[in-house]
């Protein structure tokens, strides 16, 4: 096996989440037991339905919903689409996150029948409530429905969970998980893929490697096998 | 003769193969080549990486971003089909409750087995790695040595093609010239660990990737694997005009539709088949080999996984090539007032010396990196450079306190972003809105993983037996394993997480994770680096080995084992590459011999 850190192994602190979900369902798989939904039992409202299984079709194309009913209503999609764009907006680097479906994507997230997803349903749905009874509590509006200004004195508060004051501890928790999903779906898109700088997925005919403007800039012109010096 | 249900097969072959990854379909290769009729099991489904594999699909046509799940652990893109560390209905069993005497045992269902998903790495064993034991007094020597094996490593580098460069170090041979395909172009990870890697001393250089970096020129390699064969050479260089040079894009881990790495399903079976010598039935579990009064093997008898139903085949002589694990498996499962302890085993050595790959990874964060402009840095997906293990004068001086090496593997990571946030919180210390955006587009690419890769020294106390009670869903007693790490490895582990940290520093880096003075928390778990190997040890004596130095049972004559299960030790070259020249080799053995009537 090659270092696990290709495209499709998205990143290491994903790799330590899978072993950590592996470790779990490895102590019930010594007594021969092969649960699904290790981690179901503690979560009162987890999804019922089955994952894809071990052999999905990969040539088809999914969309949210497809696989398991989405749980989000219109109040609640309504504050994740408000929320989404307001951490990633339509700027000089692309569009806003609700324009390549981050909100249906954390919606499909929280509604997956698997154990890292199941963690998250409860930290959105009730981070949901939270920032909605914030807005209220301070605004006397509904958070989707404040104007930009007054989102952000609530996010502001709630933006960087170690900085964060004790009374935002659980607004942070919920916005730091927030903000990774939505990190998550936008970059996984080709317009997020532009705003990021990654530039792929794409056949090409020859292997250049990095262009000599960058290597002259890091100081490697000279390696071997830089495209500049030859390899043996 | 095709790809066919269990109904349709033979009544008789002149050999029945178990496995179609790398061992089997080397060995269905070099068969049906030779005339020799056969039948492949294969466990899984029938795979068609020319219809299945999702070269250019985005993440955000996958469910959840592609990320992995319990279902598909290595991302929903991965090419295992019903595979990973659980196989649903086919569980295996622990004798131990601790963590690190866990060992963790990766399979796939499908055809083609792990060649379809695997990364490529291509790497000989050096002369030392088969004289281990000779050198420095642990584990066991091979009873062959690197000059037999040389040139079934040309024959396979030949046939599959493997690209990579002659740097002439110590213990990690040369090919022969021409044979290896031109090394890529180093991207900036790898060209920075290079120059910095230099300064400690570590020699980064071209990797070997079975990946082609060029066509395949057919008639000429065909001509020179099968010089007074026309036919054969005519099969294998219509084989090879079938395959495409990589087009640097898409993970190998997904398989390629266009044959451009090596896979058995795209390299080895299709001309295994084209000569009209090879049946395979997929779907086909093997459960017991049976052995004939004369104590020679028989034939097979399987599940048919399709209707739950056993069935049989019959052949002359009998192939093993399903994994390490299941070949010890069926060996033992292969009991009979012949052979009461299993197949092949007077020794007891069945299922001994399980071997895995020493991994230990740490991530750092490089600021040289930051904000570079945009650039394809895709290749051949997994890395282009590694550093072969460097340290052999001073381990031999016992000046490292540990007896074997271990190579280091690097990621680069500009790949494409899918199903994870890029913008770690402590790098984005809570932006929000643009400055969010902005940060990440900084960060991007600037995170660089090290892996270490090493040598693994057998032990007494890492093998697995039939556990007692359990059976999987078609009632066959499965496996339980047994694991524990010897000082050397943990040691080992310690070192490298020492290097890599030292690497990342010297670029002016940051190490992103926490370094552990307790090396149970800094290696990986036994199987966790899917290169499980042994169990069915090769040797010059009988009593002290299964099979010869033919990969030949000492006690079945007509039974051979061609996959990993006879390695003798596994060194930090990845294995596969191994598996093949061995197979090939044992293969012409096993041609000569039936020619002989002597099997």
């Amino acid at each position: 096996m090659t270092a696990m850190n290709s495209d499709d192994m998205p990143s290491r602190l994903s790799r330590r989440e899978m072993i950590k979900w592996f470790m779990a369902a490895s102590a019930v798989m010594t007594a021969g037991n092969w649960p699904q939904l290790h981690a179901a039992e503690t979560v009162t409202d987890a999804p019922k339905s089955k994952g894809y299984g071990t052999d999905p079709d990969l040539m088809k194309f999914y969309q949210p919903g497809d696989l398991w009913p989405l749980t989000f209503d219109e109040k609640q999609r309504a504050i994740v689409k408000a929320l989404a764009d307001l951490i990633l907006p339509a700027d000089h680097l692309g569009p806003a996150a609700s324009a390549l479906g981050v909100p249906e994507f954390v919606d499909e997230w929280i509604s997956a029948p698997y154990p890292d997803q199941i963690a998250d349903r409860p930290v959105i749905l009730d981070g949901l409530k939270w920032i909605e009874g914030e807005a209220q509590k301070r605004f006397g509006m509904g958070f989707a429905a404040l104007p930009a200004e007054k989102q952000t004195a609530i996010c502001d508060d709630i933006a960087y969970e170690p900085k964060a004051k004790e009374e935002f501890k659980t607004g942070a928790a919920f916005f730091a998980t927030f903000r990774g999903l939505s990190a998550a779906g936008y970059y996984s898109t080709p317009e997020g893929w532009k705003a990021i700088g990654y530039v792929g997925n794409v056949a090409l005919a020859s292997f250049e490697g990095p262009p000599p403007e960058v290597l002259k800039q890091l100081g490697l012109e000279g390696e071997a096998g830089s495209g500049v010096a030859t390899v043996r | 003769m095709p790809i066919i249900t269990s109904s349709k097969s033979q009544p008789d072959y002149d050999v029945v193969i178990i496995g179609s990854g790398a061992g089997g379909g080397q060995t269905a290769f070099c068969l049906t080549l030779a005339g020799l009729k056969c039948v492949m099991l294969e466990a899984g489904r029938n795979y068609q990486p020319q219809t299945e594999t999702p070269m250019f699909h985005r993440p955000d046509q996958a469910p959840l971003r592609g990320t992995s799940t319990p279902d598909k652990v290595f991302g929903f893109y991965d090419a295992t089909v019903d595979g990973g560390w659980k196989v649903p209905g086919e569980p295996y069993t622990r004798a131990s409750e601790k963590d690190e005497e866990q060992f963790w045992w990766w399979r796939a269902r499908m055809l083609g087995g792990r060649t379809n998903h695997w990364g490529r790495i291509s790497l000989r064993n050096g002369p030392y790695d088969f004289k281990p034991h000779s050198r420095d007094g642990m584990g066991f020597d091979w009873p062959v040595s690197y000059e037999d094996i040389d040139p079934y490593y040309t024959k396979v580098e030949t046939l599959i093609g493997v690209h990579g460069s002659n740097e002439g170090r110590e213990n990690t041979p040369n090919s022969p010239e021409g044979v290896l395909q031109p090394a890529p172009k180093g991207r900036t990870g790898e060209l920075l660990t290079q120059k910095f890697g230099r300064k400690l001393g570590i020699p980064v250089i071209p990797v070997h990737r079975a990946v082609l970096t060029k066509p395949l020129d057919g008639p000429k390699l065909a001509a020179q694997l099968y010089p007074k064969d026309e036919r054969a050479q005519r099969i294998i260089s219509e084989a090879m005009a079938r395959r495409s040079a990589c087009i640097w894009s898409t993970s190998c881990l997904r398989g390629c539709s266009i044959g451009a790495n090596y896979q058995s399903t795209t390299v080895h079976l299709p001309p295994a088949l084209e000569t009209g010598n090879l049946d395979i039935i997929p779907n086909a579990h093997a459960r017991e080999i049976t052995v004939g009064k004369d104590g020679k093997a028989t034939g097979v008898i399987y599940i048919d996984k399709t209707t739950g139903k056993e069935a049989r085949v019959q052949a002359k002589i009998v192939v093993v090539a399903a994994s390490s694990g299941e070949s010890v498996r069926l060996l033992l499962n292969s009991k009979s007032a012949q052979f009461p302890n299993g197949l092949a085993n007077s020794s007891g050595l069945v299922g001994k010396y399980i071997m895995d790959t020493v991994g230990a990874s740490v991530e750092g964060q490089v600021p040289l990196l930051e904000n570079l402009p945009p650039m394809n840095e895709d290749g051949a997906s997994s890395g282009h450079f590694y550093a072969p293990w460097w340290l052999y004068g001073e381990q031999l001086g016992g000046k490292l306190g540990f007896a074997r090496g271990y190579h280091i593997e690097m990621g680069s990571t500009r790949h494409a972003p899918s199903g994870y946030n890029p913008l770690p919180d402590d790098l984005g210390l809570g932006a929000y809105g643009t400055k969010f955006k902005e940060e990440a587009r900084r960060y991007f690419g600037s995170f660089i993983g090290y892996d270490s890769r090493g040598e693994m020294i057998p032990n007494d106390d890492s093998y697995c037996e039939i556990d007692p009670e359990m059976k999987d869903k078609w009632g066959i007693p499965v496996l339980r394993w047994h694991w524990k790490w010897s000082s050397h490895e943990l040691k080992q582990a310690l070192h490298a997480q020492k290097t890599f940290a030292e690497l990342i520093e010297a670029m002016g880096g940051k190490v992103r994770q926490k370094l552990y003075d307790d090396p149970l928390k800094v290696i990986a778990h036994g199987g966790e680096m899917i290169h499980e190997v042994g169990g069915a040890m090769m040797g010059g004596d009988a009593k002290k080995s299964v099979c010869n130095k033919w990969n030949q049972t000492w006690d079945v004559k007509n039974l051979f084992l061609c996959d990993g299960s006879p390695f003798a030790s596994n060194a930090d070259k990845n294995p596969t590459l191994t598996i093949m020249a061995m197979a090939w080799r044992a293969s012409e053995y096993l041609i000569e011999e039936a020619r002989k009537g002597n099997l």
